[in-house]
């Protein structure tokens, strides 16, 4: 159909060669996602290898779900309030000594903590968290992607086959690419 | 408007999706290629459930809500995913739109693609993709939302204004007008706020004292008031329409119930102080003390720092005095506890400290004042019974200078306008006109005179014959350097770039003004947090909406008016406190408010009494049934933050609006759709829930 081959290619996947990561941020409703609000009405710029999940708190944020994220983004984000400042009072600070601890497990599994970052924003912080979207992105293309054989499985309980998730769809978007995958992409898909 | 529509259900999906891509005018439309969101929604979310895609120019409107409507009864949606705004935004008018067609609200999910998405990316196709992901982030979702009542809450008719300057003050008396109680709480021994400071009011010079007193008095004398004045609020708990607020009443070491106010403690009293607050450091007050004659409530405080009895045991000149034995120097703070439904912060502003501009010399040289220094000056009723003079008291000034912009608008101290020194500044040189022979020079950047009756004021002022000199005052000395200079020994010289006509210019003065910005009060940010409210980077108020919200708080229950917003003027003041009192009467009126039913609750049948839920609620909402060995949410307590909903290890606890699996499913539709590729299998194939 004309709409997917209108940009083929052109997602986030592979563009002239660069690698482009896929980042999910969580975002609290008050103060994170408020500043991602204030930095669209003020046009301000980020890259758009960065998608949202709005939650009601930073602390809502199970470790659930950053192993789900990690199942096929290449880093995630946790951002919230700034301590004190918490709609609920201190629960930003429960999610901060839980992204303490999982960052050691993931640390332990082999992520680099440059995958695993949090920062805060208030509602006031647009601009702050427009800087530390790119910054974060910068640093995870530095990193290349995270595809290794098995993640599926490391990541998510009783995963399907191999190929069920970003890998594979990744590496259609690629197949349409104009712009040939780079060799150790290739590399990589061959040994995987 | 055109629809990619699938016929027939595929096999497999449980619901009945209906997606609406909305261009926002140009706003969507500009970065994202909206009608190929909408193909690629319908050929390849449709095993997802999608049966309808469409795109329309702007979906807020009627005819977009219409067509929602249209397909929920023609099509039997049983879910509808628009891709538009914030759902900070336009939420509520989906949602709205779904409820009128008979669909539950809370089955419509608004993902962003203009703030999140258009707004912030320039790269088309990338914008394009990410929409797309977003969509299936959101379709995903709302496969597994459920259908849920808005949580009611009963509203206290009783309603908390804190702060009684003008904008508090007009608050409070339309609430009780209307018939209801109001607390209003003051910090300082009377209300009047820096109104009570200043002689006349821009642009109409009239009397600030002959508007505001009246109105302080009916707020004083009014059945529904009560004032709680030289007291603060310690502690609020409890959320919108059931606030238990605590409020600490300073001791006053007067009992008013014995004192009428007749002025003989403040007569007698010896000891006689500085009155930095209200008359700005110009004049004295005594150790008791009500700030100026026409203070409401008319009770004096006594100043324990500066009483003699209080520091040495003697004196008590007030007790021995007092007619009625009014005087009690073993009073205490004491606390009180009122339940409101709603909050009005009012707290108003703090003037800039003009010492920090070093090169300008306040605090140095004594003939450079402050605004309300000035201000108190050329009061009727303050220390120089309306003259204006030097710092000496007695010399009249033969040419006064009056600087603009004082830590506004200056990257060194404020980037804001401070809204109201240009016609404060004005203001001035018309009073010293109109009391002196001196020559006035009006040092500004720009003039900013946009509200009623403003610029002809601006325009009387120049035919007056001020001089207006256009440029930032570099310094202010006190110093002569130059040989034609020597005449002018002892007077100030402003050095400033006079930028209309391009020359560096000393001019001598007398005597300088200094129109200080506004700025937050100094506690404003614990304020905010005593309050659950937020602050910007300058330390104002955040409105929920600075243009359709302006009084709101992100905090339900809780507004705001008047300068604790930013810098205004009185009549916007008056106007703010009058909106925020419009905003809590209709919630009284209502009698209850439809809250949000984001609420945790614990299935019993899991829940394994471990307690690791019950400390981590700040509100106290989880209770132990001890000899059932099982927690309870009590859903009029929670707050929905979902933090016991992450911790449980028994997936015990669910949330509604954001369950675990809705959110697992979200975060499946964002990261598995890639580049126009179809989408990952969802979260329930995969048994990805974890208990």
């Amino acid at each position: 159909m004309s709409a997917t081959t209108a940009h083929a290619g052109a997602a986030p996947a592979a563009k002239d060669g660069r690698f482009e990561p896929v980042i999910l941020a969580f975002t609290c409703n008050w103060c994170s996602y408020r500043a991602a609000d204030l930095a669209g009405t003020a046009r301000m710029k980020y890259p758009p290898n960065v998608r949202l999940v709005r939650l009601m708190c930073s602390g809502r944020v199970d470790p659930a779900f950053v192993m789900r994220a990690f199942a096929d983004a290449d880093a995630v984000i946790l951002t919230g309030c700034w301590p004190a400042d918490c709609h609920y009072r201190i629960q930003n600070v429960k999610a901060l000594r839980r992204f303490i601890l999982l960052r050691r497990v993931l640390e332990s599994m082999g992520i680099e903590p440059q995958r695993f970052q949090r920062f805060y924003a208030s509602a006031a912080e647009g601009q702050q968290l427009a800087a530390e979207f790119d910054r974060i992105v910068e640093e995870v293309r530095a990193l290349g992607p995270l595809d290794w054989a098995g993640r599926h499985a490391a990541f998510v309980p009783s995963a399907t086959p191999p190929g069920a998730g970003v890998g594979e769809a990744r590496a259609a978007a690629e197949a349409r690419a104009a712009a040939p995958p780079p060799a150790e992409r290739e590399l990589a898909e061959v040994t995987a | 408007m055109s629809a990619s529509n699938l016929p027939a259900q595929p096999d497999g999906a449980r619901e009945r999706i209906g997606v609406y891509v909305c261009h926002c005018g140009s706003n969507i439309a500009a970065t994202v290629d909206v009608e190929a969101v909408r193909d690629w929604s319908a050929e390849h979310l449709g095993d997802r459930g999608v049966v309808v895609a469409r795109d329309y120019k702007f979906m807020c409107a009627s005819t977009g809500q219409e067509l929602i409507e249209q397909d929920i009864k023609e099509l039997g949606l049983t879910r509808v995913v628009v891709a538009a705004c914030s759902p900070h935004m336009h939420e509520k008018t989906f949602r709205g739109a779904c409820r009128r067609a008979g669909l539950n609200p809370y089955l419509c999910e608004l993902v962003s693609i203009r703030e999140q998405d258009s707004w912030v990316h320039t790269d088309r196709t990338a914008a394009t993709a990410k929409a797309e992901a977003i969509v299936a982030g959101g379709v995903y979702r709302v496969a597994h939302s459920e259908a849920l009542e808005p949580f009611r809450v009963p509203i206290d008719p009783a309603t908390l204004v804190v702060g009684g300057g003008i904008a508090g003050i007009s608050a409070a008396l339309e609430i009780a007008d209307a018939g209801f109680p109001v607390h209003l709480v003051e910090r300082e021994p009377s209300i009047g706020g820096h109104m009570a400071q200043f002689d006349k009011t821009f642009p109409t010079l009239d009397c600030a004292a002959c508007i505001l007193t009246p109105r302080m008095v009916t707020a004083g004398m009014h059945q529904n008031i009560t004032l709680h004045t030289w007291s603060e609020v310690t502690d609020v708990a409890g959320y919108v329409g059931n606030f238990t607020v605590t409020i600490k009443h300073r001791a006053r070491y007067v009992d008013t119930a014995l004192c009428t106010g007749c002025g003989i403690c403040q007569e007698k009293c010896p000891s006689k102080v500085v009155d930095t607050r209200y008359e700005a450091g110009l004049g004295y007050r005594k150790g008791v003390y009500t700030p100026f004659p026409q203070a409401v409530p008319k009770y004096p405080v006594i100043d324990v720092e500066n009483c003699i009895y209080f520091e040495k045991g003697t004196c008590g000149a007030c007790k021995k005095l007092c007619p009625t034995g009014a005087i009690d120097f073993d009073q205490k703070d004491e606390e009180v506890t009122v339940k409101v439904g709603n909050i009005i912060i009012a707290t108003g502003f703090e003037l800039f400290d003009a010492r920090r501009v070093e090169q300008y010399g306040y605090g140095r040289m004594p003939n450079v004042f402050t605004s309300l220094e000035f201000e108190r000056m050329s009061n009727a009723a303050g220390p120089t019974a309306g003259r204006i003079v030097l710092r000496d008291g007695v010399t009249e000034p033969k040419a006064v200078g009056i600087v603009h912009c004082v830590g506004s608008r200056d990257r060194n101290y404020n980037n804001y306008c401070s809204a109201i020194c240009c016609m404060q500044s004005l203001k001035f040189a018309h009073l010293v006109r109109e009391h002196t022979d001196a020559t006035v020079y009006e040092f500004y950047i720009d003039i900013r005179a946009p509200g009623k009756a403003f610029d002809e004021f601006y325009q009387r002022v120049m035919e007056e014959g001020s001089v207006f000199v256009r440029g930032r005052v570099a310094a202010i000395s006190d110093t002569v350097r130059l040989p034609d200079e020597e005449a002018h020994q002892g007077r100030l010289i402003v050095s400033v770039e006079d930028t209309l006509a391009g020359v560096q210019r000393r001019i001598p003065v007398d005597m300088v003004i200094l129109s200080s910005g506004l700025e937050p009060a100094t506690d404003a940010q614990e304020v905010a947090r005593r309050f659950g409210i937020t602050c910007s980077a300058d330390g104002w108020v955040i409105e929920r909406h600075p243009k359709l919200d302006p009084v709101a708080t992100m905090t339900e229950g809780v507004f705001a008016a008047g300068c604790a917003l930013g810098p205004r003027d009185i009549p916007a003041s008056v106007a703010n406190g009058a909106a925020a009192a419009a905003r809590v009467l209709a919630r009284i009126q209502e009698g209850e408010l439809a809250l949000e039913p984001i609420r945790a609750t614990v299935d019993q049948e899991r829940c394994s009494g471990c307690r690791i839920c019950n400390d981590l609620c700040p509100y106290s909402a989880i209770v132990y049934h001890g000899w059932e060995q099982v927690s309870e949410v009590n859903p009029a307590l929670c707050q929905g933050c979902g933090v016991c909903i992450a911790a449980c290890p028994a997936g015990a606890i669910s949330g509604s609006g954001f369950s675990d699996v809705q959110i697992l499913s979200q975060i499946d539709g964002l990261l598995t759709a890639l580049g126009g590729a179809p989408p990952g299998p969802a979260v329930e194939e995969r048994e990805a829930v974890p208990a």
